[in-house]
């Protein structure tokens, strides 16, 4: 089984390709997207994501605002936001609408899947204690 | 540029010019107006005193030698009336009363005489023999005899001494007889030569000839022709007293007072030089000319000096603004270029990116087996291992770019200058070892604090210290001196090696973006421009001093407070 379920957002196809490629290589599932608004496309199709790599800069719609739009529908997958130098500062706007963290390119790809299973890790633990609230409701019901 | 510069100063000079005779006819114009408007009312109402009084004195004394002429006549009249023509024909007895005048009038009367009908002077007493004189042909005679009172001009007769005569004519058994006196002419003369005013004023008297009745001061000329006018004019103003200016013979201006003496016979005379009648106005006149020479050059030379310094003061103006409006280009040279490198910055960056993962890809390719025998293994793993390197420098480079262009951290805080210095000495310890550098600091302590971005001021110091390692690795080591000091509320700290200098024609341009004399691949020439630019944000000042084979010298000043 891979490490996890990720969307992997950028403008720029041969990044997001050779990263495919690397990341899959790494037991990583990658699901490729090349937009902000295909990646909530994907989101909409694939119930299984748990991390989004998205890049900031992109045509279109933003990393910024993919992220909000996101974080409004599916408020439990981490984000890790991927950047330029140029746009530190947008990175750390994103963190402040819920991203999980930020990475600057070109970056070290053992790092990225370091940062990608710490992601996927933390929404599991969060979806295993709604599942917990939710059975501790069930069972408290039954008493 | 030698023909600007003249031109400059041709400008300032005309400036100056400018300012000058503005400055000079604005203060002059209405001193003039008023101090010349003052003076000529002022001269007017002077002169119309002074005429005033000239026409009062010659009153008064036309007035007194009228009265002292008909005194002498009455008394001669007096005379005629109370003795008769026998008790007066007989001389013991006109002594006697020729005494008795004397006595009484001070010598005024010189003699008396007593003329008959046929001209004979039957009777004299007096200082002359004059008894039996014939005065048949004498022009009084002619016009006492058919008058009853008369005063003659002056004359010489018989005793050949300027004299005049009053005269009584009488008449005895039917024939008229004249009872006649000498009036003293000097004592007459004195009436008129008393009236002495200044240097210049005299009086006199004439006929209605012209000719002098009195004897003038020997050292004036009375004036002819004015005279005479006024005597032509007589008939136009009887009795008034006429006051006239004329130009004398020697061509000065004079004061002419007249009035008409014994029925408009005789004309008194008052002749004054109109400077000397005028000498107080004039001492006036002079003080204020020196009044106003004085204050005038005074003017001028506010004028001259006000105009030169306001206008030096232009020039400096001029100057600094031209050094600003420099510094501005400058700045905004760098601000447009900071913008271009950033642009330039995040595009290069996806591509570098993106090689950087293919090469990592092939990485990951040759780890799978069926490369692991390829003979040219190492060969390809060096070269994938290049990419990365070089990736990273790419990155190292958009790095230092985009902190040019917005800097890396850019919030103010509280700091210590000389914390900072340490710190970066500190980081730079490892590197100074390999170099064979030595760090020496010399900090002021209890430097104030101030307001400063401390990413940004350690960028500066780390950068301005790694400049010097990488200048004294060519010469195997060296020292740098870094102090810090407190100087006229501004902080400087000075970081001095000992390498081998920078050129000068490389010092001028030292601060300008992507300006290195590192080699290629090794410096992007952003260090010194990006230190110049968080320096000049804080409004202080980097300055650079080197020389040749001797050293570096980087001089930063930060005002302690900023705005």
């Amino acid at each position: 089984m891979a490490i996890a379920n990720v969307l992997l957002v950028d403008d720029e196809a041969p990044f997001v390709e050779t990263m495919t490629k690397r990341l899959t290589k790494r037991d990583l599932s990658i699901i490729p997207a090349f937009s902000g608004e295909e990646a909530l496309e994907r989101l909409k199709e694939q119930k299984n994501i748990e991390v989004i790599i998205l890049d900031v800069k992109m045509p279109g719609m933003n990393g910024i605002e993919t992220l909000k739009e996101i974080k409004k529908r599916h408020p439990l997958i981490e984000v890790i936001m991927l950047t330029g130098h140029a746009t530190v500062e947008s990175a750390i706007e994103g963190m402040k609408w819920g991203a999980f963290d930020y990475l600057m390119k070109p970056c070290d790809i053992d790092h990225l899947i370091y940062k990608v299973s710490e992601a996927a890790a933390k929404k599991r633990q969060h979806e295993e204690k709604i599942v917990q609230a939710r059975m501790k409701e069930i069972t408290s019901r039954m008493i | 540029m030698n023909q600007d510069k003249s031109l400059k100063n041709n400008y300032y000079q005309s400036l100056t010019r400018k300012l000058i005779f503005t400055v000079i006819i604005v203060s002059f114009a209405p001193m003039i107006l008023v101090s010349g408007v003052i003076f000529q009312q002022y001269r007017e109402s002077y002169k119309e005193k002074v005429y005033a009084h000239l026409g009062v004195l010659i009153k008064k004394h036309q007035r007194k030698i009228d009265s002292f002429l008909n005194e002498k006549m009455n008394d001669i009249r007096f005379l005629s009336k109370i003795s008769s023509f026998e008790e007066l024909s007989d001389e013991t007895f006109l002594r006697k009363r020729l005494a008795v005048l004397q006595q009484e009038y001070s010598m005024v009367f010189e003699d008396l005489g007593v003329i008959n009908h046929e001209a004979i002077q039957v009777a004299y007493a007096g200082p002359f023999d004059l008894t039996n004189a014939l005065y048949l042909g004498a022009d009084w005679y002619k016009k006492a005899i058919d008058t009853q009172y008369f005063v003659s001009d002056v004359f010489l007769g018989l005793r050949g001494l300027p004299h005049f005569i009053v005269a009584v004519r009488q008449i005895h058994e039917g024939k008229p007889w004249i009872l006649r006196a000498t009036i003293d002419f000097a004592a007459f003369n004195n009436l008129v030569t008393n009236i002495r005013i200044g240097r210049t004023g005299f009086a006199f008297i004439l006929n209605r000839e012209g000719e002098l009745q009195t004897q003038p001061l020997i050292d004036i000329m009375p004036c002819k022709e004015a005279c005479m006018d006024f005597i032509r004019k007589e008939g136009k103003t009887p009795g008034e007293i006429q006051i006239v200016e004329r130009k004398d013979a020697y061509q000065k201006k004079n004061i002419f007072v007249s009035a008409f003496l014994k029925n408009g016979e005789w004309m008194l005379v008052y002749q004054q030089h109109v400077d000397d009648a005028l000498a107080d106005l004039n001492r006036v006149q002079n003080f204020a000319i020196i009044i106003f020479t004085i204050g005038g050059l005074a003017i001028i030379a506010m004028a001259i000096l006000l105009s030169k310094r306001m206008v030096s003061r232009i020039a400096t103006a001029d100057h600094e603004k031209e050094i600003m409006s420099q510094q501005v280009i400058e700045t905004g040279k760098l601000a447009t270029v900071g913008e271009l490198a950033a642009g330039i910055a995040h595009e290069i960056n996806n591509p570098v990116a993106i090689m950087v993962e293919e090469a990592g890809w092939i990485q990951d390719l040759l780890e799978e087996e069926e490369f692991q025998k390829t003979e040219n293994l190492d060969e390809l793993e060096r070269a994938l291992k290049q990419i990365n390197t070089q990736g990273k420098r790419c990155k190292e480079i958009t790095h230092k770019l985009l902190s040019f262009a917005r800097k890396t951290d850019p919030r103010v805080q509280v700091i210590q200058v000389n914390e900072l210095i340490e710190d970066a000495v500190g980081l730079s310890e490892q590197r100074a070892k390999y170099s064979k550098v030595v760090i020496n600091t010399n900090l002021e302590k209890n430097l104030p604090f101030i307001q400063a971005s401390q990413t940004e001021m350690q960028q500066v110091f780390l950068n301005l210290i790694n400049n010097a390692f990488d200048a004294m690795e060519s010469k195997g080591g060296g020292t740098i001196d870094i102090t810090s000091r407190l100087e006229d509320n501004n902080i400087i700290i000075n970081f001095a090696d000992n390498g081998p200098g920078i050129h000068r024609y490389n010092l001028a341009r030292i601060f300008d973006p992507f300006f290195t004399t590192k080699p290629v691949g090794k410096g992007t020439g952003l260090g010194l421009s990006i230190c110049y630019g968080i320096i000049k944000k804080m409004g202080g000042e980097i300055n650079v001093q080197s020389v040749i084979d001797m050293g570096t010298t980087f001089s930063i000043r930060i005002p302690k407070d900023q705005d």
